[in-house]
């Protein structure tokens, strides 16, 4: 269907843009919202899972007898339930050897076996019985150190890609990308300063509230049911299903409600897990993650060691920059390096530019999606080094940017020519916000920064369908985890001509409607909503046939307008409108049900820009930092429901100032991980952050009917960034290391007090 | 696994004492039901010991304060007189947890826990409390210093319990103070704690007791810190003493919640800073 996805131009809109309590709102906030754990079937089993103690073994021997025997055990299953059927897929076949070791425990908390049995207690029971026999080997787990000549290396078929010539022997890198144009040497040779620095930043977890958790059901005949909390049923199925040797149509999988995502539920980890269980018992399994195991085996983002080398004319031009970032993918190989090279100068128009990225594999958990993956590392050492090369310049940091930045036309550094693009509004809003000219105390300091991340499109699809009362209920694909199904419901409404509180949105299960991919990529309401606008006008098509019939005339004569079937012409203008309710009323002897449809590849995804103003005050005798006031200024394309877009912009902003102060893996020379627990791995509490301000700007996406652009991610890329700027202004300490943890902090300021 | 409700501490001792299993103690539970979540222990018995008469009150008398093994760390809290006797305390108290937790948590439970971070312990030993101990045979009193042993361990034998704490009345001109650095604002675990109680004759510290905690496999008495004190009206010499007697009273370790040079420099800043707390609460001019 050829539907039109430029962006129209609409002045007057009656839902988009105002504020609605959330449809999901009164079960979660009276615990009857129904989460991964929350769902039951008869007969089920509780699934628990073995781990490895080791950062690096070989797996000898699991002798599971004594555990098979213990009376309420039902299923014990090791790699050999989960047979490779990945064929030559070697992305599959690596999701597949990290969610169950084959041989090798590749990281302190790898899968090794797993139990199904009648209870909490036998299973916990079963898991002390199952007798493995390891030999350690050794390990590494920091970047750097993998990617030396005697680190031990963890692949044997890893051989560094994008390397000419091609190596001849296995390494812990498994990926060499560079990206840019222009000739950086020239540049330098035109710049009257150049920075050259060197960053780190460590390891951090989504930190959802809610673990992973599943209730996974194999029948012998091949059909299953599965129940998960994730970020993408569709995916889920389809993963599952080739691992599982499983037909798609057979497997329906139900998203649950959702307690937090931000990318680590974008894969799967205990899954396929649940269902080989439950294949192997006969039995529904519901398996639930611990916190320590979330941890230990899920989810986190790489940590890194990046280089950056800026030089700049006295005016404050940029004339060149370049980056070399290594980012570590856990025990599997990844893109993420790729995707910092991306996005490390996407703010800025620099005329030359080069980022190289190296992929490697350490001894870790394998890496996941994190809200923007990669963006905010190579952000805090971009944005840390402009603010380093203005100073040098003598020009103000936001000038400096201001100098810079990127538009309309300009070339970005991963390839494409930008279209209209937001970041130069983000930075003039901030220039002249009130929070720029607010006084500063002592020791307190401010820090501006700037964060670009992509939106991504991809596969929708959705129904719509009408009631005989007219109450609409839409239904949708891409799980709603930070308030699509109210943004949808109101795109509807607005595409309709009704109130919002005349649509229901749900998310279907797999079974119910066609494919979807991911809520990942600031794609959920780009995509969703671009498919909700078609499906809507799918709808009104029938709608106006409808009317026509019930009038008698042609379907040509009747248009839609303000919720209602209008009759044109000289000869029908006398017809009373009929509004959406009367049509749906008599559709039984119309023709049957009302509904609309519609699935797409959505192209055409934004951009998101972001500047983000912080305030901090350091403690120059421990090195705390506090931030006393934090302004979030991005562009939205436009807000759908502006509470969330400004939910979404405070919650990046959070997690970013956690990882800026906090956040950290910590590993033990053993290469475990010491600190698996909310304890120790400090994310910030309600009481360590003010309140998060926030300015959404709208700079249309041209290419979606409601310029939307996605809104979910960018907001975690500048924080590391203006943490690191402001603690540099309070202080006149520039941190290299995140997080900027007190000890850090207090460290630097003693180098510096002994340097003067 | 059992679970047992005695009417008396002497019942309770009774029942650990009997015991050939693994037997614990349940007050708020704050740190039982945590450990038995983690599988880190695996008890044959509990005790609960809350239906106890009295072991949840705080009893004012002429001689001080007895805060009973099941007395909350809201209770204490909301404690007027507790609160104006021993404002340090009864803050390191409420420091611990969330809401939620200090409405279980218990100074007797922080006690024998026996974590070298626990933020009680230093402060009930800056204010001179006593542990009130209840065995199947007789009753003790030990000075709250003497409880703690190392990590874990306490000086209680099998079948001892701690009935309940008891708190001298603060002389006139008293004050004391209790200072954590946590890189939170809460929610955490003390990186370096400093308690400190003074007592001023003429604006001048006449007497005074220094207490660390985090920094040592047990807390950490420091008579140096507190000779730093006497005599000082907090001037800026004494100040940097104290801070050098605390830091050279520091034995920490390196671990996940901080470094060895980090917890030894910060329990010198924390020292002065609660000094001087207690010091204004104590009457003095700073």
């Amino acid at each position: 269907m050829g539907h039109d996805q430029k962006y129209v131009d609409k002045k007057n809109y009656e839902v988009v843009g105002t504020r609605f309590n959330r449809p999901d709102g009164i079960d979660k906030v009276t615990g009857k919202a129904r989460y991964g754990a929350d769902a039951s079937a008869p007969g089920q089993l509780v699934g628990r899972v073995l781990r490895s103690p080791h950062a690096h073994a070989s797996i000898l021997k699991i002798n599971v007898g004594k555990a098979e025997k213990l009376p309420g055990v039902k299923a014990i299953i090791t790699s050999a339930d989960l047979p490779d059927l990945t064929g030559q897929d070697q992305g599959l076949a690596d999701i597949l050897e990290n969610c169950m070791a084959r041989g090798r425990a590749l990281y302190d908390g790898h899968a090794v076996a797993a139990v199904a049995a009648v209870d909490e207690q036998t299973a916990a029971k079963a898991l002390k019985l199952i007798d493995v026999k390891y030999k350690k080997l050794p390990h590494v787990t920091d970047v750097d150190a993998a990617m030396c000549e005697s680190a031990p290396v963890i692949h044997d078929r890893i051989i560094t890609r994008g390397v000419e010539p091609k190596p001849t022997k296995p390494s812990n890198i498994a990926a060499r990308t560079q990206m840019g144009h222009g000739d950086v040497e020239a540049g330098f040779a035109e710049a009257d300063v150049v920075i050259e620095k060197s960053y780190k930043t460590e390891q951090t977890h989504q930190g959802y509230i809610e673990p992973h958790a599943c209730l996974a059901s194999v029948n012998p005949d091949g059909t299953a049911e599965l129940w998960v909390t994730t970020q993408g049923h569709f995916v889920f199925r389809n993963v599952c299903a080739s691992l599982l040797g499983l037909d798609i149509a057979k497997l329906k999988v139900t998203s649950s409600e959702i307690g937090g995502g931000f990318g680590g539920k974008t894969h799967v980890w205990v899954e396929p897990v649940a269902l080989a269980l439950s294949r192997k018992a006969n039995r529904p399994v519901k398996l639930v993650m611990g916190r320590d195991e979330v941890f230990r085996a899920t989810g986190p983002t790489s940590s890194t060691s990046i280089d950056v080398k800026m030089g700049a004319k006295k005016d404050g031009t940029i004339t060149a920059a370049v980056a070399e970032m290594r980012y570590q993918g856990g025990a599997f190989p990844g893109n993420w390096a790729m995707l910092g090279c991306m996005t490390a100068f996407a703010c800025y128009d620099i005329k030359n530019n080069q980022s190289i990225g190296w992929d490697v594999v350490v001894n870790r958990p394998k890496v996941a999606a994190y809200r923007a993956p990669s963006a905010p590392m190579a952000a805090f050492a971009v944005e840390s080094t402009i603010d380093e090369l203005a100073k040098e310049v003598g020009i103000a940091p936001i000038d400096m940017r201001l100098k810079n930045v990127a538009r309309e036309g300009t070339l970005a550094p991963y390839g494409p020519t930008y279209g209209p693009i937001g970041i130069e509004h983000t930075l003039k809003a901030v220039k002249d916000h009130p929070h720029m000219r607010a006084k500063l105390k002592k020791n307190q300091g401010r820090g501006v920064a700037c964060g670009f991340w992509f939106n991504i499109g991809g596969q929708t699809c959705t129904d719509l369908n009408i009631g005989v009362d007219g109450t609409v209920n839409l239904t949708l694909g891409t799980v709603d985890v930070g308030g699509s199904r109210s943004s949808m419901a109101m795109i509807a409404a607005e595409e309709l001509g009704i109130p919002y509180e005349q649509v229901r949105a749900n998310i279907a299960d797999t079974t119910s409607l066609g494919h979807n991919d991911m809520t990942e990529g600031s794609r959920g309401t780009f995509s969703s909503g671009m498919a909700t606008v078609f499906a809507a006008r799918d709808a009104i098509g029938v709608l106006k046939q409808r009317a026509a019939k019930m009038w008698g005339i042609t379907e040509e004569h009747v248009i839609w307008e303000n919720g209602q079937a209008i009759a044109t012409g000289d000869s029908h203008g006398n017809l009373p409108p009929l509004s959406l309710k009367e049509i749906a009323a008599k559709s039984g002897r119309t023709g049957g049900p009302i509904a609309g449809h519609n699935e797409v590849v959505a192209d055409g995804a934004g951009m998101g820009f972001a500047s983000h103003i912080c305030d901090v005050e350091v403690d120059p005798e421990t090195g705390r930092s506090t931030i006393i006031r934090y302004t979030v200024v991005q562009d939205a394309g436009k807000a759908i429901n502006p509470d969330y877009v400004e939910g979404q912009f405070q919650g990046g902003a959070t997690q970013g100032i956690g990882w800026a102060l906090n956040e950290e893996y910590i590993y033990g020379d053993d290469g475990r991980l010491q600190n698996p627990g909310f304890l120790d791995y400090r994310i910030p509490v309600c009481s360590d952050l003010p309140f998060i301000d926030t300015q959404i700007l709208e700079v249309p996406n041209p290419l979606h009917p409601y310029g939307i652009r996605g809104v979910g991610e960018t907001s975690i890329v500048p924080p590391l960034a203006a943490v690191g700027n402001a603690i540099a202004n309070a202080t006149g300490v520039r941190m290299s290391h995140a997080p900027m943890s007190p000890p850090r902090v207090l460290a630097a300021i003693d180098a510096l007090e002994y340097a003067s | 696994m059992r679970y047992a409700t005695p009417a008396s501490a002497k019942e309770a001792a009774g029942m650990l004492s009997k015991e050939r299993g693994a037997a614990f103690l349940l007050a708020g539970g704050t740190d039982l039901l945590v450990k038995l979540k983690m599988g880190m222990v695996e008890p044959d018995l509990v005790v609960d010991i809350k239906r106890i008469p009295k072991i949840d009150q705080i009893q004012t008398s002429a001689k001080g304060f007895v805060i009973g093994a099941a007395v909350s760390g809201s209770m204490i809290g909301q404690h007027k007189g507790l609160k104006a006797a021993w404002p340090g305390l009864v803050e390191a108290a409420n420091l611990i947890g969330s809401d939620q937790i200090q409405g279980r948590a218990t100074l007797v439970g922080n006690l024998c826990n026996a974590s070298p971070a626990a933020d009680s312990v230093p402060a009930m030993i800056a204010a001179g409390a006593k542990a009130i101990i209840v065995g199947p045979q007789k009753r003790r009193t030990v000075p709250v210093e003497k409880v703690v042993l190392g990590p874990g361990k306490t000086c209680l034998s099998k079948g001892e319990v701690i009935e309940a704490i008891s708190l001298p009345k603060p002389e006139a001109r008293t004050g004391d103070a209790y200072l954590r650095f946590i890189p939170r604002t809460e929610m955490d675990i003390a990186v370096v704690g400093v308690a400190i109680s003074l007592k001023l004759e003429r604006g001048v510290a006449k007497k005074a007791k220094v207490a660390l905690g985090a920094v040592a496999p047990t807390a950490v008495v420091v008579p140096g810190a507190a000779r730093a004190l006497v005599g000082s009206k907090l001037d800026e010499a004494a100040l940097e003493k104290l801070a050098a007697a605390c830091s050279a009273a520091c034995n920490p370790i390196d671990d996940k919640r901080g470094t060895v040079e980090y917890r030894t420099r910060v329990a010198g800043v924390l020292a002065k800073r609660a000094a001087k707390i207690a010091f204004q609460r104590a009457g003095g001019v700073l």
